[in-house]
Order: C-alpha cells, then structure tokens, then sequence
C-alpha cells in the first residue's frame, strides 16, 4: 500500500461561492451523455433504430421504382411507425434507468452530499440523457435521408426535419416520463419494469381500448380526438402526419373532424400536448426527488 | 461551524433521531458513537440535509435546509462506503466533482498526492480496492479545502491495515484545523481523533464526553457474553440482577457489562445458582461503551 507520506492541505480562508445552476446541470449533462454514449444501449438502440430505419426506407423506395414523391410518403409512414415503437421505448427506459440505479448504488445520496441542488442533478441527467437520445435519432434518421437521396427519391427535406423533429419532442416526452417512473422507483429493475408496463400501454392497450370504448360507449367524435390527445403517441402520430401531409383523413372521420374544427391551430393544439408530457412528468419528478430520501 | 439544534428525523412512528443537539466550533473534532441503528448515519444525512427533518442545522451559520449548497460547499463528506459509476476513471471523478463544487480545473495529482493515491489517476475506479476507493472519497472531499469533514463510518469496509493507515491520514487532517463530524463504533478510531464523543442510543444523544473520559471507561470496561440452555436464561436474568450486574438477553444467552476487575462475578453468581454455563466470550468493546455510556453524568 503507498505511503501516505504527503502534505496535506490546510483548509482554506478564502470566500466560497457555489458555482451557478448552469454550471452545475452543464457537468452533470456532459457526465451523462457521455456515460449514455459509451453504454450498451446506446449502441443497440442507435444500431437498431438505423437498421429498421434503413430496412424501411429501403422497402419503400423498391416499392417505387425509385422515383415519386409517393415514395417518401410510404417511407415517411413506415418511419412514423417505427419512431412509434422504438423512440418510447428507448427514452422510456433510459430515464427510468438514470436515477433509481444511482439511488441504488448510494451515488444519488453522494451527489446530493455536494453543492448541488437535486433540480439540477435531475436536469443535468435529464439534458445528458435528452443530448444522447438526440445523437441517437439524428443518426438513425439521417441515415435513411442519406439512403433515401442516394436512391434517387425526391424528397422534401422539411418531411424530414419535421420528423426528426417530433421524434425528438416524442422522446423528450418519455424521458421526462421515464424520469418520473425512476424518481418514485427505489430499484432500478422495478423502474425499468415499470416503463416497459407504460410503453406496451401506450403502444398498444390505449389504442386497443380507445377502439373498444368508442365502439361500445359510442362516443362522440370530438370526444374520441380529445381522448387520442392524452396518448401522447397519438399526438406524436397526428401531429406528424398533419405537418408533413397537411391532412388527417387518413385518420378517418376523427381526422376529419379535427382538421374542420382545429384547422390551422392544430399545430399549436398538438404542440401543448406533447409539451405538457415534456413539462408535467418533469415537475412531477422534481417534486419527487425533492420530497423523497435519495437512499 | 456545525449547530445542531433540537433535530428530530422519523421513518414512520420510529423515531431515529430524537431531539439531538450538539455544537461543533471550528476545529473541534466530535465523534457520534452508539450501537448500529443508534442514529449515527442518521444524523449525519440531517447534517448534510440529505434527509427532511425536524430542528434545525447550520454549517458555518448557513441553514442546511434553506441554503444547502452554500452549507454543503464547506463540507467535504465520505460516506461509508462509496457507489462511484465503474466505468469512471480516478481523474474523470476527481474532475467531474472538482467542477460540482465550483473549482473548474484542478491539478488531479496533487488532489491524489494528498492522499497517497498519487499513480493511479488513470485507472477505473472498479479496478481500485476498497481502501483505495475511500481514499479516493476522501481526496474529493478535501477538493476545495473545506474547512468541515463529514466522515460516516469510512473505515467499515477496510481491512486491518487500510483502516490504520486512514486512521493515520484523518488523524493529521485533524491537525490541520478542520472541524470533523464522524461516527463510529471503534474505539481506537474515536481515541485517535475525537476531542469530544457524543453518545447516541435509539436516536437520543444520552451523554457528551471528552475523549479521554470516554475512552477510559469504554476501553476499560467489557462485556461478558454467556451462552446459555434455553430454559435457564430468565433465572439467570433474576440471578444476576440480584448480584448487581446489569444483564440484558440476547440471541444465544445473556450479555452482562462488568467493570475489569469483576469479569468473574457473573460466573460466580450463576455457579451459586446453579445455573449451567454452556460457553462465554468477552464481546467488542464498542458494546461495553455503549452500556457504559448509559451511565455517564455529563449531559448536554
């Protein structure tokens, strides 16, 4: 064992100031992202979602010939359905992860042993984990933009940010949800648990039941699109078909019915959901991790 | 430097700590001592406003509650044992809490010099031991040269010799002027660098003592630890309190603190009692000092 032969320091005199909120949610983020990129996931997710993405565009630009805007309207549907799949999954179980292992394995009660505040420990994770997922999208997205223009297909690039865009917002909803789950979780296998239990009910059993309840309660068609916006994949879907469609009829009479109510400010309609599942969970989790022990 | 002030911290009905208050001036040096569960750790997560309490704590006159990071900027904290991520490297951690308490870069060597850690600045923390791994602990708390040490048991999970050798590194740590809060259940810990103990059981600070006082009667004394049949323990109870010792059942048999020159008492009250003794061992003083401590005249 080395000796411990050297002089040690002398506790300072000087004023101390705590370093800013910024400062601090800044290191915490760089931290996280880095973990995030050098992890497992990360790779997986990114390989997966670039693969299916590829597989897609490649289907659908081989349906058509090659040539067509139709192509890219196919291409955009199958990404659609692929961002509905993989991007909630991949956010969801990345914020229940993020801080029920640290309160596992003692580092959350460590972190808040330092000059920090716990809003931004959990805002540092939360644009780390945010900044990851980005790299990840932007990856697996741009890779089929670039499959896409090498194939010859005339696309409009705006189709495209808009994706890329919503993808993002959708995943930024998530992991705030994500981040929720694992704020209120004392394991992290149960928080992990947990999101995958929200993911299969928001892919699969809302829609499922949605379908159901109108069917058997016979609701109302407005009443029907107001219900579809508390999915936040959903409005995830509609919003995206809206921006790079222009039109919900695809949606059937629901679709319709929003785009001769809403019309214009439909935009903003489905901007304040899938805000609200930004901003809602976050404030829930912060309330969590405030009033909660981190051990 | 630390007030604490009527603290009181519940997890359900059970109070863990219960209306603790201590002062710590600069430079002092306080041990919290008290069996497990006695409100140790407990009182060191108000302390360092980890946990949501009643009363009231201030480090260097900040409230650890209202201002906690202004609090917490002048404690450096090793807890018992840490959960850095694996995957960090000794300077990654070094740097990355360098930078939470607002000190942007930091000569990473020098921080592990301190220490004696200095060489391995390029390894994974899962490739370091345990001792290394709270000395590593202990070089990030003493980033930014604090002028409080919050120290949580940090020698539970060493070995004999890393448990001297940080022993020896608090010890001149001590005589730099720092203030230290730590707890412990080691005598030789508490002899080597407490000015003060303060005594805690189930929660309650029963006595505050000046080392030196508390550590000739915890070291002296002993506590005798009789195994026991079954059916014969709560005659040996009666026995023994009728012979003025003071014993308390436990798991296997009875546990009776005695005074070092009545270490066969117990033996020849139950003999004339006839009450059959299977096996005995003389337990761990951190026991017999608890018991002893019961007894102290000092209150706070």
């Amino acid at each position: 064992m080395t000796a411990l032969t050297a002089t040690l320091p002398r506790p300072a005199a000087r004023s101390r100031t705590a370093p800013r909120a910024a400062a601090n949610i800044l290191t915490i983020a760089g931290r996280e992202l880095r973990d995030a990129v050098r992890s497992r996931w990360f790779v997986l997710y990114t390989l997966a979602f670039a693969v299916l993405g590829l597989a897609v565009s490649f289907v659908s630009a081989a349906g058509t010939g090659g040539t067509g805007l139709s192509g890219f309207g196919r291409t955009t549907a199958g990404l659609i359905n692929l961002v509905l799949l993989v991007v909630p999954l991949m956010a969801l179980t990345a914020g229940a992860g993020s801080i029920a292992s640290d309160r596992e394995r003692g580092m959350l009660s460590y972190m808040f042993a330092q000059p920090v505040s716990r809003y931004e420990v959990l805002l540092g994770k939360y644009f780390g984990l945010a900044g990851a997922l980005l790299s990840c999208l932007t990856l697996g997205l741009g890779a089929c933009a670039v499959i896409l223009a090498w194939k010859g297909l005339r696309t409009d690039p705006a189709s495209i940010l808009w994706l890329a865009g919503l993808s993002f917002l959708l995943a930024l909803g998530m992991l705030s949800l994500g981040m929720l789950i694992s704020s209120l979780a004392r394991r992290s296998s149960v928080a992990v648990g947990t999101a995958i239990f929200v993911w299969i009910a928001l892919v699969f059993v809302t829609d499922l039941a949605l379908m159901a309840g109108a069917v058997a309660l016979r609701m109302r068609i407005e009443d029907l699109f107001a219900l579809s916006l508390v999915n936040p994949l959903q409005v995830f879907k509609m919003w995206s078909l809206h921006a790079v469609d222009a039109s919900l009829d695809v949606l059937g009479p629901a679709g319709l019915y929003a785009t001769e109510e809403y019309g214009r400010t439909l935009h903003t309609v489905f901007a304040a959901c899938l805000l609200g599942w930004v901003v809602l969970p976050l404030v829930g989790a912060a309330a969590a991790l405030s009033r909660r022990s981190p051990l | 430097m630390i007030d604490i002030s009527h603290v009181t911290k519940c997890f359900g009905r059970a109070a863990a700590v219960d209306d603790a208050t201590l002062t710590l001036e600069p430079g002092d040096s306080l041990a919290l001592w008290g069996a497990n569960g006695a409100g140790k750790t407990t009182l060191i997560r108000c302390v360092l406003g980890l946990l949501r309490f009643r009363g009231r704590v201030s480090v260097g006159g900040h409230d650890v509650r209202r201002h906690g990071k202004a609090a917490r900027l002048l404690i450096g904290y090793v807890p018992q044992e840490l959960g850095f991520y694996d995957d960090f490297g000794v300077d990654e951690a070094v740097a990355f809490f360098a930078r939470l308490k607002g000190l942007g870069r930091v000569r990473t060597g020098e921080a592990l010099d301190h220490v004696g850690l200095l060489g391995h600045e390029r390894k994974r923390i899962r490739e370091l031991s345990g001792g290394m791994k709270q000395r590593l602990a202990l070089a990030i708390a003493l980033l930014g040269d604090p002028p409080v040490l919050v120290l949580d048991e940090v020698t539970a999970s060493l070995d004999a010799v890393g448990r001297e050798e940080f022993v020896r590194l608090l010890d001149r740590l001590r005589g730099s002027g720092r203030t230290m809060l730590f707890a412990s259940h080691r005598i030789e810990e508490v002899a080597a660098l407490a000015r003060n103990v303060a005594v805690l059981e189930r929660g309650r600070v029963t006595s505050i003592a000046p080392c030196q006082r508390f550590v000739a009667r915890a070291g002296n004394g002993a506590v005798l630890h009789l195994h026991l049949p079954v059916g014969v323990r709560v005659d040996a109870m009666r026995s023994l309190q009728a012979g003025g010792f003071s014993p308390q059942l436990n798991g296997v048999g009875v546990l009776v603190p005695v005074a070092p020159e009545q270490k066969a008492g117990p033996f020849r009250v139950l003999a004339d009692a006839r009450i059959p003794i299977d096996d005995f061992e003389l337990v761990s003083n951190s026991h017999a000092a608890n018991l002893a401590a019961a007894h102290s005249e000092v209150k706070p």
